[in-house]
């Protein structure tokens, strides 16, 4: 076990010397090394690397609010050290040029990297089970997934091998993961955080955010990794708050909106349900109002997602042509568009394979009117959804995810099954706005499962969002669980 | 199904286009996988978009500009670490001239 395994407890430890920040990142390293096979979250690790940033802060030379605390980022972040290979055979050996501003922030905060974690490739999926290399196990239940795609970030966590990691989020692939792995992501608002090197699936829609134990982790992760980036113009030019400062004081007046169509998705566990119903009982509890909401375009986020992301990505993924970087065929080809059709061909996985033909197809002659354009302007409905129901309500409560963990393989013979479990978390992506995950109950049984509740802010809306999921922490101890894991 | 969303023709078409070599096995497995989340995701021909502007982006941002400074750029090295094949300052491919495709554009 680490000895203090949240991000504030391990950076007080550090700063009053109850432990060295060597220390710390030598039980992460060691956690990972008994715990790997099992779990399998990373894709590479940076033992003497994390030791020397760790050793730095030990004598004082490194600095800041996350100084000496280990952490773990989702491998399609560019680092200047190791590979960054999106679980992808394409960039197997990809070596990224530079860092990820993301990256350099939290290395600047004095954040310890100890390694890179594993995920759907190229972000494409719901159980990190798309990895070219491996499928993360669910630490509270090794038969099940993590979720995805940023499930080695929330497996890695959930498992005690690091205090805090960093994902992306297109259609969920934070909040997802958080849920089933029992810990807090936030997918902040378009444009609150650089995109600056994230390897991109599909630009409008993804975003960089953190995971944590609790709520007070991912703001101080957020008060770290916002702001605006030269580098993104689609980063916003908007005064970044102090996310911590005020978030446990409980706000007065709080409306809670419950969306009418959320109750009738299909496909709900009960003990989803269940928990969820408890979750906005212990709002009432706690002095918050709760108003009906309706957002009648529901039904359609999923479909309009599964166009424009693979469209997207269809356009991004072109870059992938077996010349300039990547995976090259290597067997004798006749021309260069052979070259291009068999590097692909083998460097992308299946998964991938299907959204680039689905992207390629719905934005072909003929089609594109009918599925990219009218996706877009879906789209917009689903934005003037939310912004109707913000008026009458401060924060959406929702499930995460349908159910709890899946079992490895469950899903993986049917990708539209697949695509299916995100039908709660694709909308806030859709719209652009910032949702968050957050533990509300476990199901019962020898290996409990979490169950993960969510809540939608509006636009730039993260301080009140953190300070309304903050409220239902302190009056509960989701929180405070941790699955046990054997360390052979 | 009421109406096939994709041929297999149509499945090996689109492969040609997204640039994938893929074998027959492939594509027959796509056009039954594609189908049906083409039947699926066709449900958003069911809005009614009259008068709806198409919507991009999230945020409401159009042109970007900075100071047109120069700054210094990534060194060849590094520009050309992950290339498959180099030759001196250049990307090494084999010839594109003169393939059947040539003129496919």
């Amino acid at each position: 076990m680490l000895a203090f395994d949240t991000l504030l407890a391990a950076r007080e430890a550090i700063r009053t010397k109850k432990i060295s920040s060597t220390e710390l990142t030598r039980q992460a390293l060691s956690r990972i090394d008994c715990l790997e096979p099992q779990i399998m979250a990373f894709n590479s690790i940076y033992p003497e690397r994390a030791l020397q940033l760790a050793k730095e802060v030990d004598d004082g030379k490194r600095t800041g609010p996350l100084a000496g605390v280990p952490m773990a980022l989702k491998d399609n972040l560019c680092t200047s050290y190791g590979t960054t290979t999106c679980s992808s055979r394409m960039l197997a050996n990809f070596k990224a040029p530079y860092d990820a501003t993301v990256c350099k922030k939290l290395e600047a905060a004095g954040a310890v990297i100890v390694g890179k974690t594993n995920l759907d490739e190229f972000a494409m999926g719901s159980s990190t089970e798309n990895s070219a290399f491996k499928t993360t196990r669910n630490p509270w239940d090794t038969t099940r997934v993590p979720g995805g795609s940023s499930g080695g970030s929330a497996a890695a966590l959930a498992a005690g091998m690091c205090c805090a990691a960093v994902g992306s989020d297109t259609g969920g692939s934070i909040r997802q993961p958080a849920a089933l792995c029992g810990v807090v992501g936030l997918k902040p608002t378009y444009g609150r955080v650089s995109r600056y090197g994230l390897v991109a699936f599909a630009s409008s829609l993804d975003q960089i955010g953190p995971f944590g134990w609790n709520v007070p982790d991912v703001a101080l992760l957020m008060n770290v990794i916002s702001g605006r980036d030269p580098k993104d113009s689609t980063s916003v030019d908007r005064p970044v708050p102090d996310y911590l400062k005020q978030l446990d004081q409980p706000l007065e007046g709080v409306r809670i909106g419950i969306a009418r169509e959320y109750q009738s998705a299909g496909g709900m566990d009960g003990r989803v349900k269940d928990a969820v119903d408890a979750a906005i009982r212990k709002y009432q509890d706690l002095g918050a109002k709760i108003v009906e909401v309706s957002l009648p375009h529901t039904e359609y986020g999923i479909a309009a997602y599964y166009v424009i992301a693979p469209c997207e990505a269809s356009s991004n993924l072109a870059r992938y042509d077996g010349v300039h970087f990547g995976h090259r065929a290597r067997e004798p080809v006749k021309d260069i568009i052979e070259l291009f059709s068999k590097s692909r061909a083998e460097g992308f996985g299946e998964e991938v394979q299907r959204r680039i033909m689905i992207g390629t197809f719905a934005l072909s002659e003929g089609y594109s009117s009918k599925y990219y354009l009218q996706a877009l302007k879906t789209r917009a409905l689903i934005k003037r959804d939310f912004d109707g129901a913000f008026e009458k309500c401060d924060v959406i409560l929702c499930p995460t995810s349908p159910t709890p963990a899946f079992k490895a393989g469950e899903k993986t013979g049917d990708p539209l099954q697949m695509y299916l479990c995100d039908v709660f978390t694709v909308t806030c992506n859709i719209a652009g706005i910032g949702g968050i995950s957050l533990p509300c109950g476990f199901t019962s049984g020898p290996k409990p499962l979490p169950i993960g509740l969510q809540l939608l802010g509006p636009t730039f809306g993260e301080e009140k969002l953190l300070r309304i999921a903050r409220m239902y922490e302190m009056a509960t101890e989701w929180h405070n669980r941790r699955p046990r894991l054997n360390e052979n | 199904m009421a109406e096939q969303k994709i041929t297999l023709d149509q499945v090996r078409h689109v492969a040609k286009l997204s640039r994938l070599a893929l074998d027959e096995e492939r594509l027959g497995k796509f056009s039954t996988q594609l189908g049906s989340i083409l039947e699926y995701v066709a449900k958003i021909g069911e809005v009614d978009v009259t008068g709806v502007e198409p919507m991009a982006h999230a945020l409401p941002i159009h042109n970007v500009f900075r100071e047109d400074v120069v700054e210094p750029s990534l060194p060849l090295e590094k520009v050309l670490q992950n290339a498959p094949d180099s030759d001196g300052p250049f990307f090494k491919v084999p010839k594109i001239i003169g393939g059947e495709e040539d003129s496919a554009g």
